[in-house]
Order: structure tokens, then sequence, then C-alpha cells
């Protein structure tokens, strides 16, 4: 079973040829869709299985390389096509496959009639293919294979609707800003990979760890390399200072904002910190940086949450919370806990996106929540999905999302200390803040719509049952991970899981001193009465007295508009980067030196040859003698140099 | 000297095509309207030949009284010469209708040829060279007079002729010498007594004229005036034979000859010659190619300049050299083939409609053959990911390694260079347009032909370390 | 080593003195009197009539050639028919020597067979 793991990554790639190349001539949606999903749905079944064997073996031989073949050899640089089967890769194979299925099969009901719809099926099978290579390359130039092509089914998907207004701009542009500002990620976790071959003339995980291992590498070579792997994670995963694409993501079609731009592909760097955790684990200094980092995205973001009023910005900025969340707990050590909650906000962002979809596909595209209100009443599938979802994020036990982000806070305290877990729980709160507001303005209170024009309608099976799936995840997904002080010990399954693959990288980590229970759950406690506090805190405002809310933006006026316009980073950005780029690019580069220089000096060098080369000519008379003359003449001259050289 | 069943099978792809050359004899003359049969019986033969020398490839054997070599390098270039050949072979049945010199003839000079190339290829001696080269050098004078009554095609015809044996005659006045300094012809008595032989002048100078008179072959500057004439003039099915793999039998014959004296002293005597050679063929093929207007005389002189590049890896000598020519000849082969393919399936009924002005639009008018031709031409101008590219990276490469890195810097000015005119085709093909009509209706044999030399380049391009890895196997 | 060749160089440079010196020592040293029977083509015999440029048919090539190869071929066999005993005895070649020739004169027939049947040896 282990070596059909090339079916998972081959399967998609097959669905993205016969759609991409047929699409337009088989036309019929069902075919197309079908194609589309069972791809994506065999691929889940056989990591299903693969996960099952794995589970049959004991922990320390759950590691396979399936070599497929030879992909470049060049002296020392050996690069195969291979896959790594380990706890880790098959469990990130099961949440995109199986989270991937779902949105396909969600996405039939939410693409139908769009007139890109085999198009559409296309990328999503192509994005599914580019990760499962990420995730399960078995070496660093494979994984950024697949990290350049989700990056790429991104930039397409973004731009899905080319021809569509988005906000101040188009789509177009919105996918461009995404491409280019990946591309600086990129080129980060290119020199990483750079230094990566130059220290350890391999590319290949098993090859580079195992060196890591051996030590007798200085600290700093770990820094550089941590540090530039990093940057193309905070591209990739939206962190500060790059996590401004990720809301302009938004004008893609809402599954693609589900699987893409929550889901999964985000949270491919919060991956790769933990595929490279060893030699995270040697370079302490960035590990601080990764977690302050991801401490300062997640708050940043859940305060701008606060006051959007497009549901998919809200949701949008959440997620770029939620991944600093991730990075926290990878800085503070807590590897395993930052892949719980990849695997648990997987399911409830997912969810969450799909039903703001279900929403916005009732309320015929619109997406201000101030234009909502009430809608549980209409939609009541949507409405019970949503609140589930909004409950995880919240972080209420026993829905998933508490398990795992309790992990990260406790570990956040553990490791880190109590301001990492007062600014984390801070964002809890914030968290459920904002959530419940959301779900306050779009589900409960009086409709705001216009009901001569706008009738909200429940959205067709294909879409709900995804919901209802998703939803059922979001609430039972983390019972795999019930922490230790009440499961006892060797209780939490998934760190049972786990923990073969970072067990190198824990053994490198200082260990800290105890802490007793009573701190954990004191803690714990805290965090999830804060939460609970701020869910009734945000519906009590906007269902009751809106006034409270209006006279607040009103009483801090700048400090709304800071928070309403982004804290003005696009601009800031814009500003200081993008037009000083843009004007030299325009007046130097390209006017003056593109044009005057390299044009002229070709085209002087060009005319220059050719009025040479029509002299010549002259010299092919056709005169049959003439030319057993030059030939002569040649023989002549190099018998005499001959002669002279002896 | 007797023959073991060995001995028989390393020998059977010389031999079937012996057999089969007498067998299209016999078909010519008792069959009527043989001419028909005969194309795809030509084809069939030399496909069974190509694949023989494939699976014979270790079957090493010295025959003829050690004249005769085959296996290992030998057999890459037999299987060159007739899988080329019978790509020419499809390419030329409707083509040599077209150009109404539809005659059985025609393809028992085409074998005969192959069996000449394949002699100079095995040659472990310079008489058996000799005779080989003969063998092909007559064949291809009366094929390229073909079209007796086009007054082109016998123009070149003479002039071929009689500039060939000019240099048959160097060629041979070289062989004398050489027998006059060593008393013999066989190579193996010229590596034994190489020590004493390099100061020796009369054997360089035999060398000498013997480089002298390949280098006419292989077309290299200032022994290639024959060449633009002739291909020009010749049938255009009959020029790609003669390009490819007629260049390829020449320089077979410069590696059998070099291999084993540059093996026992490095560096070679003539590597400056070869040098020189190399530098003036590919500047001034490059350089006289842009002011052509007929598409024929542009690849002739393209040819010129690709035997510049090739004979790069011939004054790098190494390892990394030789097979770099190898790979490079067998790239050039089949982007020749194809572009010489297209253009006689583009060229009229009158023999005209080869000029730059003719392909107009053509873009918009056959996408299918422009689009080929457009896809040869980035090949041929060293665009990866076509098999041109790796043909020159290998050959530059090896001129690095050789520590002559101007060399390989004159190989990329030139090639940079010759862009310019094989894009002027594609730029002519799809951003000019007139309202002429071209009419072709592309065969299925030629379109098979092109398509075979096509997916080559292609599979070339982008695995070219299975095939080089194949050429080094054999040495 | 050049050494060895000047002899060579002699009789070159001899035949070149020789040469040029009969022909122009004849226009220097001997007396010049023409008439138009003296610089006629055959001073004593037949009028000439018409060019020397006489157009000959291009058949009587054909068969002067083919005529040439056979013949030339042909004498391939006779140092075989000489040298076949003392090849036959000797066991390295044996009875290879016969089929080697057996072999040259079949190939040797079909050309000529074909020759024949295209008409090669037809005068009209």
């Amino acid at each position: 079973m282990i070596d059909l793991i090339y079916l998972t990554v081959l399967l998609p790639l097959i669905g993205f040829a016969i759609n991409g190349l047929l699409g337009p001539k088989i036309k019929n949606e069902k075919v197309i869709g079908v194609i589309g999903s069972g791809a994506v749905g065999i691929s889940f079944l056989i990591s299903l299985g693969i996960f099952f064997e794995l589970l049959g073996k004991p922990a320390a031989e759950r590691h396979f390389i399936v070599n497929l073949f030879q992909w470049i050899k060049v002296d020392y640089l050996n690069i195969p096509i291979g896959y790594q089967v380990d706890p880790l890769s098959i469990l990130m194979a099961l949440v995109v496959t199986g989270v991937g299925f779902v949105i396909h099969v969600y996405s039939i009901g939410y693409m139908h009639g769009d007139k890109g719809f085999w198009r559409f099926f296309a990328y999503l099978n192509l994005f599914i293919f580019a990760m499962m290579n990420l995730i399960l390359a078995d070496n660093f130039v494979l994984l950024f294979l697949g990290w350049e092509g989700v990056g790429l089914c991104s930039y397409l998907l973004i731009g899905f609707w080319y021809d569509r207004k988005f906000e101040n701009s188009t789509t177009a542009d919105a996918a461009k800003k995404a491409f280019v500002v990946n591309r600086i990620g990129d080129f980060g976790f290119l020199i990483g990979m750079f230094i990566i071959y130059l220290t350890f003339n391999s590319l290949r995980f098993e090859e580079v760890f195992a060196q890591v291992k051996l030590g007798g590498i200085p600290e700093s070579t770990f820094n550089m390399i941590a540090l530039f792997l990093f940057i193309g994670a905070t591209g990739k995963s939206a962190q500060i200072p790059l996590y401004v694409w990720l809301p302009d993501a938004m004008a893609g079609p809402t599954p693609v904002s589900a699987l893409i731009h929550a889901a999964t592909m985000v949270t491919a760097g919060v991956y790769m910190v933990a595929r490279t955790s060893v030699i995270y684990a040697s370079a302490p200094t960035i590990m601080m940086v990764v977690a302050v980092v991801g401490l300062l995205t997640a708050i940043f973001a859940a305060s701008i949450g606060l006051v959007q009023n497009d549901i998919k910005k809200v949701l949008a900025y959440s997620t770029v919370s939620q991944l600093g969340y991730m990075f926290l707990a990878m800085g503070v050590g807590a590897f395993t806990a930052g892949i719980f909650h990849v695997m648990t906000h997987a399911f409830f962002k997912a969810l969450l996106f799909l039903a703001a979809g279900s929403v916005i596909h009732g309320m015929h595209e619109e997406q201000n929540i101030q234009k909502y209100g009430g809608l549980k009443k209409y939609m009541p599938v949507t409405y019970l999905t949503f609140l589930t979802g909004a409950i995880a994020i919240s972080g209420i036990p026993p829905f998933s999302g508490f398990f795992s982000k309790d992990e990260i806070l406790w570990y956040s305290y553990a490791n880190a200390g109590f301001a990492f877990w007062l600014v984390g729980a801070i964002t809890a709160m914030l968290t459920a803040f904002y959530m419940f507001r959301l779900y306050s303005l779009t589900f409960e209170g009086e409709g705001r719509f216009d009901h001569h024009h706008v009738h909200p309608h429940e959205s067709p099976k294909v879409m709900t049952v995804p919901l209802i799936v998703l939803a059922i995840l979001s609430v039972i997904g983390g019972f795999i991970g019930i922490p230790e002080i009440f499961s006892g010990s060797g209780g939490n399954q998934i760190k049972n899981w786990l923990d073969p693959v970072f067990k190198p990288a824990n053994s490198l980590l200082a260990k800290h001193g105890a802490h007793s229970h009573f701190e954990e759950i004191l803690l714990m406690a805290v965090s999830v009465a804060a939460a609970a506090g701020a869910i009734y805190f945000a519906r009590f405002v906007y269902l009751k007295r809106k006034d409270i809310a209006e006279s607040a933006s009103l009483k801090f006026p700048g400090l709304y508009r800071l928070l309403f316009n982004k804290y003005l980073i696009d601009e800031a950005y814009d500003k200081a980067i993008i037009s000083p780029i843009v004007k030299v690019s325009d007046g130097f580069l390209w006017k003056f030196t593109d044009v005057k220089i390299i044009d002229g000096l070709v085209n002087k060098t060009a005319s220059l040859i050719e009025s040479f080369a029509s002299q010549i000519r002259k010299m092919q008379t056709g005169v049959a003698q003439f030319y057993a003359v030059i030939m002569v003449l040649g023989i002549v001259i190099a018998f005499f140099w001959i002669m002279a050289s002896l | 000297m007797t023959f073991t069943v060995h001995d028989l099978i390393s020998l059977s792809p010389v031999l079937l095509i012996g057999v089969g050359i007498l067998a299209t004899l016999i078909i010519e003359m008792l069959v009527k309207e043989s001419e028909k049969i005969l194309g795809w019986f030509t084809f069939v033969l030399l496909l069974s030949v190509a694949y023989l020398s494939l699976i014979l490839l270790d079957h090493t054997a010295l025959v003829f009284e050690d004249k005769f070599l085959t296996g290992g390098r030998v057999n890459i270039f037999f299987f060159l010469f007739s899988f080329g050949a019978a790509v020419v072979s499809l390419l030329s049945m409707e083509y040599i209708k077209k150009a109404g010199i539809h005659f059985g003839e025609y393809y028992i000079m085409l074998l005969s040829s192959v069996l000449g190339m394949m002699l100079i290829s095995g040659a472990t001696d310079f008489i058996m060279i000799f005779i080989g080269l003969e063998q092909m050098s007559v064949c291809f004078y009366v094929l390229a007079g073909f079209n007796r009554r086009n007054e082109r095609s016998l123009e070149a015809a003479l002039k071929y002729f009689l500039l060939g044996s000019f240099a048959t005659g160097f060629l041979v006045f070289g062989l004398g010498l050489i027998y006059g300094a060593v008393g013999s012809l066989s190579i193996t008595e010229i590596v034994i007594g190489y020590e004493t032989l390099k100061t020796s002048p009369l054997f360089l100078t035999g060398t000498l004229l013997f480089i002298i008179g390949f280098s006419f072959k292989i077309a290299a500057v200032p022994f290639h005036m024959w060449v633009p004439d002739v291909y020009q003039g010749a049938p255009t099915s009959v020029t790609a034979l003669m390009s490819t793999t007629g260049k390829a039998a020449a320089f077979s014959a410069l590696i059998i000859i070099f291999s084993p004296i540059i093996q026992a002293a490095y560096p070679s005597f003539f590597t400056p010659v070869i040098s020189v050679l190399a530098v003036l063929s590919m500047l001034y093929g490059s350089i006289v190619a842009i002011s052509q207007n007929d598409l024929k005389r542009m690849l002739a002189y393209s040819s010129i300049a690709h035997a510049g590049y090739m004979l790069i890896g011939l004054a790098a000598w190494n390892e990394k050299g030789v097979s770099g020519v190898i790979f490079y000849l067998v790239a050039y082969t089949f982007m020749n083939l194809a572009a010489f393919g297209l253009i006689s399936l583009i060229e009229k009924r009158d023999l005209r409609g080869t000029e730059f002005s003719d392909y107009k639009g053509l873009g918009f008018k056959q996408p299918v053959l422009a689009g080929l031709m457009a896809l040869t031409m980035f090949a041929l101008s060293g665009i990866p990911p076509f098999a041109g590219f790796f043909g020159k990276y290998y050959v530059f490469l090896s001129a690095i390694e050789a520590g002559m890195t101007w060399l390989a810097i004159v190989g990329v000015i030139s090639s940079v260079i010759s862009v310019y005119f094989y894009l002027r085709l594609i730029v002519v093909m799809y951003f000019d347009n007139s309202d002429e009509i071209v009419m072709v209706t592309p065969s299925t044999s030629a379109m098979l032909g092109i398509m075979i030399s096509v997916l080559l380049i292609i599979i070339m391009g982008v695995a070219p370390g299975s095939i080089i890895n194949l050429i080094n196997s054999t040495f | 080593m050049l050494v060895e060749y000047i002899p060579l160089f002699l009789v070159i440079a001899f035949a070149i003195v020789f040469a040029f010196g009969t022909v122009f020592s004849s226009k220097i040293f001997g007396p010049q009197r023409p008439n138009p029977e003296k610089l006629s083509t055959y001073e004593s015999g037949v009028q000439p009539v018409g060019t020397t440029h006489e157009r000959m048919s291009v058949k009587y090539y054909l068969v002067a050639m083919l005529f040439i190869i056979f013949d030339l071929e042909v004498i391939f066999v006779y140092p075989w028919a000489v040298q076949f005993k003392k090849l036959y005895l000797d066991p390295s070649v044996g009875t290879t020597a016969f089929y080697a020739m057996l072999i040259f004169l079949v190939v040797f027939e079909i050309g000529y067979l074909y020759v024949y049947k295209k008409g090669g040896f037809k005068w009209d």
C-alpha cells in the first residue's frame, strides 16, 4: 500500500490533465465535477489506507521513502523524485486530500453555471497535485517544486474571475500582488536552500538531518538557514511583514479561499518549519524570532478583524491571526501542538469559509455583513454549521479549537514565559469577539437587506453536506489531542503519533522546569472564561446595544480608522517600496538603460554584422575555378603553418 | 582470413545493407514501376539495419584482415547513418515524384551511399576509409545531379564533382605521404610508431592533407565554397542526406584517425589548425547566413557554422569532446532532416519556393508546418529544451575543460549571431503576411519522417543525459 | 631530412628548364619565315574538313564507360587465379578464397544483368 503513495500525487495530475485539456469539450458540469472530485477522493482513500498501514506498525518503523525516478543529477547534486511517508506527511496528506475532497464537492454546487467551470476544477486538481508534492517530498527541491506549484495555482485561482472588479482594482491585480509577495518569500527560501546545499552537500531531508544531528556545524550557519527558510515561510503563510497578500486573495471564488487560503496552502510554511524542526532546534535565536513574529501577527491581525465589514475579509484576517498561533507554537518548540492546530484549523476555517460562501451564494453575491442580519431562519444548515465553526475557533471546550489552541498557549507559557501566554490569551479573546460579532450581525437580529430584491435561500445539498461533514470534524477533531492532564500520561494521541518525527528536534531543545497541573488548569480556565466573556460581550453589543459599538467608534475615531484601514500597511508599502521601484524601472531601467543602451548596442552590432555579411557574401561568385583557388590557398597556408611550427 | 559466426553477426548491419542493395537492383530490373515499392523497401531495410546496429552495440569484432571494426561507437554511427537515411527515404517518396525524378535508381544510390558511410566509420585502415569515402561521394555526385533536366541541379553536381575530386586528390596525396612515412596504412601501425612519427614532416604533412580532404567533406572554411551552390542546387531530399549523414560520416573518419593518435600523445599537434578551422567556419557560416534570401542556402551556411561547432569538440579532444561531437552529430542530423523535410514539402513543383518571401504568413496558412518549422529553427539556434542546445553545451564544455575557453566564447558569440537568421524565418512566418496561397498537401510518409525527427529533437533535448551516457558507454 | 630530396628537386628544376628552354630557344634561334602553306594543319596531307569539335553520340560514352568498368573489375580475377592454388592450400584461407571470388562474381553479374535489362548495350 505504501508504494502506492505516488498515486495520491498522480491522480490529481491526471484529473488536471483531463479537465484542463478536454474540459471545454466535455462541457457537462457533472462529469467534470466527478472527475475532479473523484481524483482527490481516491487520493484520500489511498492516504487513509496508508495511514492505517502505518498505524499497524511500531512507532519507530513508521518511516518510508518511495523513490520513483532520478530527476536531476549533476555532480554531487542528486535529486530524486521520491516521496516520504511518515506520520507527519501522512497526517498532512489526510488533511489536504480530505478537506480538499469536501471542498471539491462543495464547488460543484458553488461554481454551478460559471463559464470557467472546467478551468476551476483543473486548477483545483493542479493545486492538490502541487500540495501533495510539497508535503510528501523527501528533498528540498521537490518540496520547492510543490511550493512554487501551489503559488502558481493560488495566483491562477485568485485571478480566476479575471474580468471582475475587486475593491479598487481588479482580481488580476490581487493575484499579481499575491504572486509578487510570495516571490519575495520564495527568494528567501531559495537562499536557505543554497546555504543548505553549501553546508551539507545534499538537499535530501534524510541526509541533511542526519548531518545536523551529528553536530559540528556552527550555530551561526543554522541561524542563517533557519532565518532564510523562515522568510520563505512568512511569504507563503502570510506572516508579518509579508501577510498583505492574503486579505486580497479573497478576490478568488470562496471555495478557493477555503481550500488554499485557509485550510492548506497557507499552512505550508508551518509544515516546512515542522519538517525542518531539527534545523530550527539547532538555532534557538531564530526560534525566538519565529515565536515573536507569530505572536505579533496573531494579535495584529486579530485587531484588524475587529472592525472589518466584509465577511470574507474578517475570515481572512482571522486566518492570518491563526497562522500566527501556529508559528508561535513552532517558535516555542511545541511542534506537535502547531501541527495539531494546522489540522483543527483546516477543519473549522474551511467550514467557516464554506459557510460564508453559502451565505454569499444565498444573498446574491453580497459580502457586506452590515447588509445581512437574521439569516438563521432562511438558511438553517448554514447557520448551525457556521455557529459550530465560530465556537470551535473561539476555543470553547469541547470543540476542536479549544484543544489545539490551549496546547499552544500552555507551551508558550511553559517554554517562553507569561508574557507570551498573556498576548496569546488576549488574541484568543479578540478572536472570540470578532467571530461572534460576525455571527451576530449575519445570522441574528433583524434583516438589514432589501427584502424586495433579496430573497435569502438555503444552498443546495451538494453544498450543505460538505458543511455538515466539516462541522462534525470541527466538533470531534480535537479529541485526538486531549491534554495529558485529562487523559493521563501517554493519552494524547496526536502527540504519540507525531513524536517519532519531532524526537530529534525535541532532544536538542532545552528542557524547562516542571509546572504543576494546577497552573495548567488555571490558565486553561482563564482563557476559556475570557473567550466566553468575549462571546457574551459581542452578542450584547451587536444584538442589544448597537449604540455601544457606534459610540466607541466615535469616541476613538483615530484608532477606529487605523484599524479599519488595516494600520495603513498597504499604503505604506506602496509609498515606501512599490512606487520608488516603479519609478526607477520606468525612468531609468526602461527608458534609458533598455532603450538607449541595450537596444542601441544590439541594433548597432546587428547592422554592423549585416553590412559585413553582405560584403563577404560577394566572395561566393559561383565560379568553380575560384572555389578551387580558395581551397588551394587554404592548403598552402596550413602547410606552411605546419612546416613553421615543426 | 576466415569468418567466425560472431564476426558475421557483428557485420550483419553492413552485410544486410549490401544484400539489400543487390535486392534493390534486382527489383529495379525485374519489376515494372519498381519505384513505387522501392521507397518503402528502402525504408524498412534501413530501419532494420538501424535496429541491428543498436542491438549489436556490444558486439565488437575486428574483421577483413583487421581492416574493419564493428561494435561500440562504430555501431552508433551505423545507427545514425541508417536511421537518418531511413528518414530521408521517407522524405523523398513524395518529393521525387513532385520533382519528376521518380526513378528506382534514386534509392539504389541512397543505399549505396549509406554503405559507403558505414565503411568509413568502421575502418581501421586508411585504404578502407578511402574506399568508403569514394563510394559515398560518387553516390552523392550522382544524386546531386539527379534532376538532370534542372540546370541548377546539374551545376551542383558538376561543381561538387570537380571540387570533390580536387579534394580527394589532396587526400590521396596525403595517404601517399603517410604510407611513405609509416610503410603501412594501418592505424595500429601508426600508433605503434607514433613516437618517432610525430616529428616526421612527411607524416605530419600527410595527416594535414588527410584532414584537409575531410574538411572539404564536412564543409569547414576555407574548404566550404562548394557547399552553398551544391546544397541549393541539389534536390532538397538529397541535400538533406548530404548535409546530415554525409557530414557525420566525414566526422567519423576524423574521429577514427585522431582517436588512437591523440590517445598516444596530447596536446595534439593539429589542435591549432583545427581550432582555426573551427573559428573560421563558425563565424563565416553564421555571418554570411544572415544575408541569404534562400532558405536552402541559409541552411547551407548554417551547416558550415555547425561544422565549426563540432570541430571545437575535435580541437578540445578529450572524451567529453568526442562524445559531444557524436551527440551533436545526432542532434544536428535530425534537426536538419526536419528542416529540409519541411522545405521539401513547401517547395513548389518547379522547385522554386524556397525563398524567405515564400514563407510569408505561413504561420496562418499552414499552422502545423509552420509550428514544426519554428520548433526546428529554435532547436537549430540552440535554444533549450531542444537537442541543439545540449549539442553545443557538451561541445563547449569540452573546450573549457581542455583549457580552450576562448574557443567556447567564440562559439557562443557565433551562436548568438546565428539566432538572428533562424528567428528571421519565424518572424517572416508569423509576423508578415501575403495574399499568395500556399497549397501544400503533406504526404503521410513525409510527415512521418518529419515527426520522427522532431520527436527525436525534443527527446534529445529533454533527456540528453541518457543519450550521452549511451555514447560514453561505447568508449 | 630534406637533404634526401635534393636529387628530386634537381630533377624538377631540370625538367622545368628543359621544357621552357627548348620551346623558347627555337623561338629565339630558329629562322622565322611563315607562309600559308606552312601554317596549315597538315602541311602535305589532306585538307581538313569542318571543325575538330565533332559531336559524338552519348551512347558511345555509355558503352565505353561500361566497357572500362567491367574490364577493370574483371582484372581482379587474374591475380586471384594465379594465387588460387597457394591460397587454397593455406589452411588459414582454404575454401574462403573460392567463396570470396564467387560472391564477387555474383555481385558483378547482377550489375551486368542490370545494365543489360536497362538497355545499356542497345545502340538505338
